[in-house]
């Protein structure tokens, strides 16, 4: 029966991070990844922004897979047939150490992995962890895999093993399991030819664009994107699970009519079809969180519910690696000490409390809530759009009405409370000021 | 699609009872999975097909009858494969 000091369950950013620094610990780490490959199970509709790898592989922008560094970012306000776009740019980001590149995860999560296995960790793949092993005082020492005579046994346990973690749930680490805090994410992928990309998004040679869209979903609390690749196209869209399951309206139905928008048509028209697929994204934030640790065993990544989708920010492959490899650190630092019960892994919590990890889950832990409240989603658009559409109509010989004014008058005109509008003002200040 | 393979594996990961889902009247199944596997009949009982599952897990989320899906990980080496598009 296999012994290793830690078994990393997932090859995700978490995983392959989390057994990084395992294995330049000089720990024996097995890294257990159900797909045939590293990335193969996973997606995702948007960048990774690189800041968190300078530590773990320096200069990785010289070697890391990416499509496009992005240095276009568009936040867009959309109705039926208005849009309002807050249109940033900056070439800073086009140049070393960059900010964020749009990857494939198939080739991401691969190069990552491949890091961890440089560095002395021992890559299972086509092994799917069915149930966690304990010893006799019941704590986590290992994993059953579904291979024959697969048990896999570690000191810690680090469970990477994505949003729907199995594992972390069979520890009772999960206090709010279920479809409350979950977003289902669908994309489509296009292809264009990279000169008629780089032309419709105002782009030349690595440069890339962003848009994060909301006000496009209808009824269903969610968002949309559209990333640039090399010579394809992501777009997509991020549904509220409960509220889709009960909208009567499927997935591919919002990606299609986020595509005939007038604003994004033209940006997408032509591209053929290579890809579509979904996977679902925890976003419940802060409070929705599982417990992080346990005897025996860690949780990082999607598996503790660590993506930040905050409206204005949306990342998770960052605060993946960043969770990850503080949880190899804490489990490094626990198998030094002898003691890997929930008392001797503490300090992967306190580590992560002091990080960008917790930290700005913490601050921004009304954000979920902010955003998908159905006047984040569908009033407050219709307000700003409207209100820009008010501004710069000209109705001669009527004389201009102030800004002031006419805000006032689209928040009277809609259904909104000036009660509820306010409480939402001062808890987007509380939140994003 | 290209860029999706999906080696299928010989047993399913995901099993429905039938006998559940005919008292189902929500079928937020049918309509939230995204690579729309599940099918009304007109018996009021539902067909699936597991093969072209994305393993997103979003079934047995929005399923409101206990045990009705029951959804795991296919086996190893089985199941959707993403690649670069």
């Amino acid at each position: 029966m296999p012994e290793f000091d830690a078994v990393v369950v997932g090859a995700g950013p978490a995983g392959s991070a989390a057994a990084l620094v395992l294995a330049r610990a000089g720990r024996s780490v097995a890294l257990v990844e159900r797909g045939p490959f590293p990335g193969a199970k996973n997606m995702y509709g948007g960048v990774v922004y690189g800041r968190i790898l300078d530590a773990l592989v320096p200069q990785w922008w010289e070697e890391v897979p990416f499509e496009r560094w992005v240095t276009r970012r568009a936040t867009m306000v959309l109705t039926g047939t208005q849009s309002l776009t807050i249109d940033f740019r900056t070439q800073s980001w086009g140049t070393p150490p960059y900010n964020g590149c749009t990857t494939f995860r198939s080739e991401f999560d691969h190069w990552l992995a491949g890091k961890a296995v440089d560095a002395g960790a021992t890559l299972i793949t086509s092994t799917t962890a069915t149930s966690l092993l304990r010893d006799g005082r019941g704590h986590i020492a290992g994993v059953r895999t579904d291979r024959d005579d697969g048990d896999l046994n570690g000191r810690v346990v680090i469970a990477c093993d994505g949003v729907n973690s199995f594992l972390a749930k069979e520890a009772g680490l999960y206090h709010h399991p279920g479809a409350e805090h979950v977003t289902l994410g669908a994309k489509e992928v296009l292809a264009l030819p990279r000169e008629e990309i780089e032309r419709r998004f105002g782009l030349t040679g690595d440069e890339g664009a962003d848009f994060e869209i909301i006000g496009c979903t209808g009824d269903v609390p969610g968002g949309g994107f559209v990333y640039t690749n090399r010579d394809t196209v992501a777009v997509g869209v991020v549904l509220h699970l409960p509220a889709l399951a009960a909208s009567r309206k499927r997935p591919e139905q919002f990606i299609a009519d986020l595509k005939a928008h007038p604003s994004i048509a033209p940006l997408l028209s032509g591209g053929e079809l290579k890809e579509y697929s979904a996977h679902l994204i925890p976003e419940g934030g802060y409070d929705a969180m599982p417990e992080l640790v346990t005897d025996g065993m860690l949780v990082a990544g999607d598996a503790a519910g660590l993506c930040l989708a905050a409206g204005i920010w949306l990342e998770g492959v960052n605060f993946a690696i960043g969770s990850g490899a503080a949880a190899g650190r804490a489990a490094a630092a626990a198998l030094r000490r002898g003691d890997t019960s929930a008392g001797g892994l503490a300090q992967y919590r306190r580590d992560l409390e002091r990080s960008f990890v917790l930290k700005d889950h913490k601050k921004l832990r009304r954000a979920p809530g902010f955003v998908l409240n159905p006047r984040t989603q569908q009033a407050y658009p219709k307000m700003a759009c409207d209100l820009v559409e008010q501004l710069f109509t000209v109705r001669n010989p009527e004389p201009k009405a102030g800004g002031l004014r006419a805000a006032w008058r689209e928040l009277r005109r809609s259904d909104v409370r000036v009660r509820d509008a306010a409480r939402d003002a001062w808890t987007a200040l509380r939140t994003y000021g | 699609m290209a860029t999706v393979d999906f080696r299928v594996a010989e047993t399913a990961h995901i099993t429905v009872d039938g006998d559940q889902c005919r008292g189902c009247t929500t079928r937020a199944c049918v309509t939230a999975c995204p690579a729309d596997l599940f099918v009304p009949t007109s018996d009021g009982g539902i067909l699936f097909n597991y093969e072209q599952c994305f393993e997103c897990g979003t079934c047995y989320l929005v399923c409101n009858t206990e045990g009705a899906i029951t959804w795991r990980y296919p086996e190893g080496g089985f199941g959707v494969v993403f690649r670069r598009a």
